[in-house]
């Protein structure tokens, strides 16, 4: 009854000197509301490119289905050097993503921008330059930008990492309200495991060599702890 | 004053450059291309003594060394933190270039000067059509790339992600500056072109906060910079571009001082 959106079959990647990943493998459904925990240099981010087709792997495949193309993806990285005069507003930045050959906006994709950041809570301050935001605020323009295509799978890197413990909360709330509503599927990389034990579904535990795939409703803090060494 | 074909020509030609530069300049604000836009200025002056040097026209050599430069400047520096010092050491080669061009050459020195701060007196009808098929080619151009190019300029890693060919996009918007730079330069100066493909674009920002808002008032910032510039410099008999830089230092000052009442920062 559930279909797959993303399958990780016998995954190597390596670098010189460096064999990040040899035989990974795991299955995205969709729907499905996967964390990834791990220590730093666990190759988490190198994951992420993996998926977003900008790494290629060294050994095995990375299956999408129904294929490549259809299975857009919406990301949002974990650094993004913005400061405070960064000029832009809030709406403007969003509608940065949308992609097309016209100078304008549509009236159909201006719809596109309103809806992203309606969801993402972000549109009565649609006006104000995204350099005055607050630290909440930018990770949820971040997020409505990610999504203004409407993406079948949504990446965070480490999202969270900035943010206090109130933000994160109602950041990762949004993400479960587009996970339940809006068929995105959501794949969250963090080292927060009271976050990710209480949003996600499925966990992918990663550590040097090895890794662990299974039922987040399985696991205990404490067991998520003892298998990815955070 | 419009009675004359001199100042007709200027005018014109001025109004051209001011429109492109607004547009540009926005670009290279939020790239972060101010210094290379500098050093372009520095390095189409070499390009034009190569030019002569080899018994081409001035034009080709600045083409071909500001396209050149810029391109492996773009390539050098994909790291920011790279970018300063790899532009610094491609501008000394193609100075040092420059300076031992003209002096094979046996140009006066007049020659290079006026390369470098124009002679917007000696604009001739045939300068003005080549500055409007110039701009009208890297309008048409950017309007072309206008999304992507919009992306990459104020979120690279936001449009990195999302697939675009992030590096063709800077490789083109590159070589569209090094052409606005040579064809421009000839007429008002390098020294005037880099100020006008900075300092509108970086004072708007502070106003408008969108890309198009950004666009328009950098362009009216421009404009109005040389249409009293060359009404200046036409009542006093001084230098045009003293004028013009004055004006578009005046509103960078002021973008600057609205942003501190407004933030108090």
């Amino acid at each position: 009854m559930t279909e797959p959106l993303i399958a990780v079959e016998h995954l190597g990647i390596a670098f010189p000197n460096n064999q990040v990943f040899e035989d990974l493998n795991f299955k995205i459904d969709r729907g499905d509301f996967v964390t990834v925990i791990g220590e730093n240099g666990v190759g988490k981010t190198t994951l992420i490119r993996a998926l977003l087709g900008m790494l290629k792997p060294t050994s095995g495949q990375i299956k999408y289905f129904p294929n490549k193309k259809a299975t857009k993806i919406g990301y949002v990285p974990q650094f993004r050097n913005l400061d405070q005069e960064y000029p832009l507003t809030i709406e403007d930045f969003v509608g940065l993503n949308v992609h097309g050959w016209l100078p304008w906006l549509t009236k159909a994709e201006h719809q596109q921008v309103r809806t992203a950041m309606a969801v993402t809570n972000v549109k009565k301050i649609a006006q104000r330059p995204l350099g005055m935001a607050s630290g909440g605020e930018k990770q949820r323009a971040y997020l409505a930008q990610a999504i203004v295509e409407q993406p079948k799978l949504l990446i965070l890197d480490e999202s969270t990492a900035s943010l206090d413990n109130e933000m994160k909360y109602e950041l990762l709330d949004l993400v479960q309200n587009l996970n339940q509503t809006s068929d995105i599927t959501v794949f969250f990389v963090t080292h927060d495991l009271p976050l990710a034990k209480k949003y996600a579904k499925h966990y992918l535990a990663l550590r040097p060599g090895e890794q662990q795939f299974g039922d987040m409703a399985d696991m205990s803090i404490e067991q998520l702890k003892e298998v990815t060494n955070v | 004053m419009f009675s004359l074909a001199f100042m007709q020509n200027a005018y014109l030609a001025g109004t051209f450059i001011a429109i492109i530069c607004g547009t540009i300049g926005v670009f290279v604000i939020a790239r972060n291309l101010s210094f290379l836009t500098h050093t372009l200025s520095e390095i189409g002056f070499a390009g034009a003594a190569f030019g002569i040097f080899m018994g081409w026209t001035a034009l080709s050599g600045m083409l071909i060394f500001t396209v050149i430069s810029s391109v492996i400047v773009g390539q050098m520096s994909v790291k920011q933190s790279r970018r300063e010092a790899s532009i610094s050491a491609i501008s000394a080669l193609f100075i040092g270039l420059g300076i031992l061009f003209l002096s094979l050459s046996n140009q006066t020195s007049s020659y290079a000067t006026s390369i470098l701060f124009g002679s917007v007196i000696g604009i001739a009808h045939a300068d003005v059509i080549r500055v409007a098929v110039l701009s009208g080619i890297v309008l048409l151009v950017m309007l072309g790339l206008y999304r992507p190019l919009k992306f990459d300029s104020f979120d690279a890693i936001g449009a990195k992600v999302s697939g675009l060919w992030t590096t063709a996009i800077s490789v083109v918007f590159l070589v569209l500056v090094a052409m606005s730079v040579s064809v421009a330069a000839q007429i008002v100066g390098s020294l005037l072109i880099f100020i006008l493909l900075t300092l509108p674009a970086a004072a708007a920002r502070y106003f408008v906060h969108t890309v198009s808002k950004m666009i328009g008032l950098s362009i009216i910032f421009a404009l109005i910079g040389v249409w009293l510039g060359l009404y200046l410099s036409y009542v006093t008999n001084l230098p045009v571009s003293f004028f013009i830089a004055s004006i578009e230092c005046l509103f960078y000052f002021a973008a600057l001082g609205f942003q501190r009442l407004r933030v108090g920062a």
